[in-house]
């Protein structure tokens, strides 16, 4: 176990992490503003993955594919708010996990229809391949660097976004009051409209980007959702700061729990026994870091305290 | 429009005819489906003990579900490989016989669902929707890892158990014993939702404050709707493995949780057959639809789609129309 490791491991959580908030950003805005739980968020992450990998295998361009899966991914998110989550609204929370659980079956399926059981692969660009050599001699894959940066990037245009223009106050405002903003005479339902056209481009971001180093297939999008809600949850619903500390949380415990654990209970344990219960309970690591953040603060880190 | 009390009959009818005709016309494949239709029904009737009456919508009820299959894949795994289940610090040997391994399924899922729900019910609203998720990842994962009883691979388990009294290997008396089984659930189900307990926490759903002016705890009343909810889904849950003589994680993924929500909603959220037409609408679509397309999920979302934006309600509902007050 030697410092070199460590670091590699806490990029590699940093990366998971700005990743992972990529997702939770769209996500917060749209229940702390709209009040909406949106599971197909998972399916617009897929969808930006295989509008990515198809435009860079047919012009060879990763920066038209980023911007192929960020377009794709946005016009899918305005088609579905218009169409279906504009009636969910005023809803239940049971109904909307159901009907946007239903826009996940028909958004998988057709995937599968139009390109196939068989994932697909994007390349990374040659200018971001290979690693770099970090101070202190620490060999890290150049990609995974620029993810980070990327990410923080996001992060900290979607903070000032939030905090300094006007469609920020919006956001915020329609967060606090729906009615009285709607009263003050903005466009409620353009609004909305906006706000998941950009929650839905950062995760078809986020799915071009993750698609690079992982597979592009029908289903990728689930388990970054489920993760992304834990985020969300952990960091308190409509919080972007809560979203960002939430999601390196949850991808610094995911990638050091499941690099550390294991040799953490070789210390008092046989080798075998204690890869096999580490990695059990790495796996369960973010989702107990979940409930206890829950049973801690009920509302997440951030949240707003009823 | 048909009143509810004559379509739940009509239903229970409907679900007894099916077989028994599948018996005459020598249709083994039916009764299977048949059974699955009515374990899942008693999965969702578990759920929807939380979910309608207590208004505690539970996106992790996968979690007792797992965990009745579970308790009868390790018991019926140990007695096939005569091995006990453990020796320290007492024996506890594995067991084929169902009426044990479904008591043993119960109070474990029993026991699950008041630590997750002392746990839960600290939170409301979406966040109890989404820690009671967290707790179904939870379990999926260790399932996952627990290489004792296959990990990913889940645990085959050769013969079915055994039943006092009845052949078991004979599809329609297994039928039999998990379509008396729903009745009883639904039965009890009634009977809950009349019993004061049951007014109760219809109440507690509604205006919490003014049950506690009564002198009653809402969450003490959710919670113990979240504990007889979760003893059900576990019983179903010993059923559904016992019908494929098979165990895997797959019983406690979200999607899981999720279809067992679905049942629900199809079929009309607090009704007392709300459920059981939903889940039997449910494996019917699956059986019809699957076998008109490879990409049948398609319509599966719509039709839901179009269950949730114009059938509020449910089918259910759709048929009998609206009675019951539910928020």
């Amino acid at each position: 176990m030697s410092t070199i490791l460590i670091i590699e491991q806490i990029l590699n959580g940093l990366q998971f992490g700005v990743m992972l908030f990529l997702m939770a950003a769209g996500l917060t805005l749209i229940f702390g503003v709209m009040g909406l739980i949106n599971l197909a968020h998972g399916s617009l992450y897929m969808i930006g993955a295989f509008a990515a990998a198809t435009v860079a295998g047919l012009t060879g361009s990763f920066v038209l594919a980023l911007m192929a899966a960020m377009m794709a991914a946005a016009i899918a998110g305005v088609l579905i708010e218009v169409l279906v989550i504009r009636r969910l609204y005023a809803t239940d929370h049971l109904d909307q996990v159901l009907a946007t659980f239903a826009l996940i079956l028909i958004f998988s399926e057709g995937t599968r229809w139009v390109f196939g059981s068989f994932p697909l692969f994007l390349n990374i660009p040659d200018y971001f391949s290979g690693p770099v050599t970090l101070p202190g001699g620490i060999e890290y894959p150049l990609y995974r660097l620029v993810l980070i940066c990327v990410g923080l990037l996001v992060a900290g245009a979607l903070g000032l976004l939030i905090t300094r223009t006007r469609i920020g106050i919006q956001i915020r405002a329609g967060k606090d009051d729906h009615e009285m903003i709607a009263a003050l005479g903005v466009d409620i339902s353009k609004l909305y409209t906006v706000i998941f056209a950009l929650g839905a481009a950062l995760a078809g971001l986020a799915g071009a980007l993750v698609g690079a180093i992982q597979s592009v297939q029908v289903g990728m999008g689930e388990p970054v959702l489920i993760l992304a809600f834990v985020v969300i949850v952990i960091g308190g619903i409509g919080s972007i700061k809560g979203a960002l500390i939430g999601a390196l949380l949850v991808g610094l415990t995911d990638t050091l729990g499941g690099v550390f654990l294991p040799e953490l209970f070789k210390l008092f344990m046989e080798p075998s026994a204690a890869q096999a219960s580490g990695s059990a309970l790495s796996s369960m690591a973010i989702y107990i870091l979940m409930g206890v953040v829950l049973v801690w603060r009920p509302a997440g880190l951030f949240g707003a305290r009823k | 429009m048909i009143r509810e009390s004559n379509l739940n009959a009509l239903v229970l009818i409907l679900l007894l005819a099916v077989p028994l005709w599948a018996v005459f016309n020598d249709e083994p494949f039916t009764i299977t489906l048949a059974t699955r239709a009515v374990i899942f029904a008693l999965a969702a009737v578990g759920l929807n003990i939380a979910l309608g009456l207590g208004g505690l919508v539970s996106f992790g009820h996968a979690v007792f579900f797992g965990i009745g299959g579970y308790a009868m894949g390790i018991f019926a795994h140990h007695a096939q490989t005569y091995t006990p289940v453990m020796e320290v610090p007492f024996l506890i040997e594995g067991t084929k016989s169902m009426p044990v391994i479904w008591l043993v399924a119960m109070v474990t899922s029993g026991f699950a669902a008041l630590l997750i729900g002392l746990l839960s019910l600290r939170t409301a609203g979406v966040y109890f929707i989404m820690i009671t998720l967290a707790f179904g990842q939870m379990l999926y994962y260790f399932s996952i890892s627990w290489a004792t009883y296959g990990g990913e691979d889940g645990l085959s388990i050769y013969v079915r158990n055994e039943f006092p009294g009845v052949n078991t290997l004979v599809p329609i008396n297994f039928f039999a014993i998990c379509f008396v089984i729903l009745c009883l659930v639904v039965l009890l189900n009634a009977l809950l939702a009349k019993s004061p307990f049951g007014l109760a926490l219809n109440a507690a759903r509604q205006t919490p404050q003014r049950v506690q002016t009564f002198g009653l705890d809402p969450t003490r009343l959710k919670l113990l709707a979240f504990i007889i909810s979760g003893v059900v889904t576990g019983l179903a849950g010993a059923l559904f493995a016992d019908l494929n003589r098979f165990v895997s994680p797959t019983m406690f993924s979200w999607q899981m949780s999720g279809e067992i929500m679905i049942f629900i909603i199809l079929g009309g959220v607090a009704r007392l057959c709300g459920p059981i037409v939903g889940a039997v609408t449910f494996v019917m679509l699956e059986h019809f639809l699957g076998g008109l397309s490879d990409y049948w999920h398609i319509y599966l979302g719509a039709l839901l789609l179009i269950v949730v934006l114009f059938a509020r309600g449910g089918l259910v509902g759709l048929i009998s129309g609206r009675e019951i007050a539910h928020d």
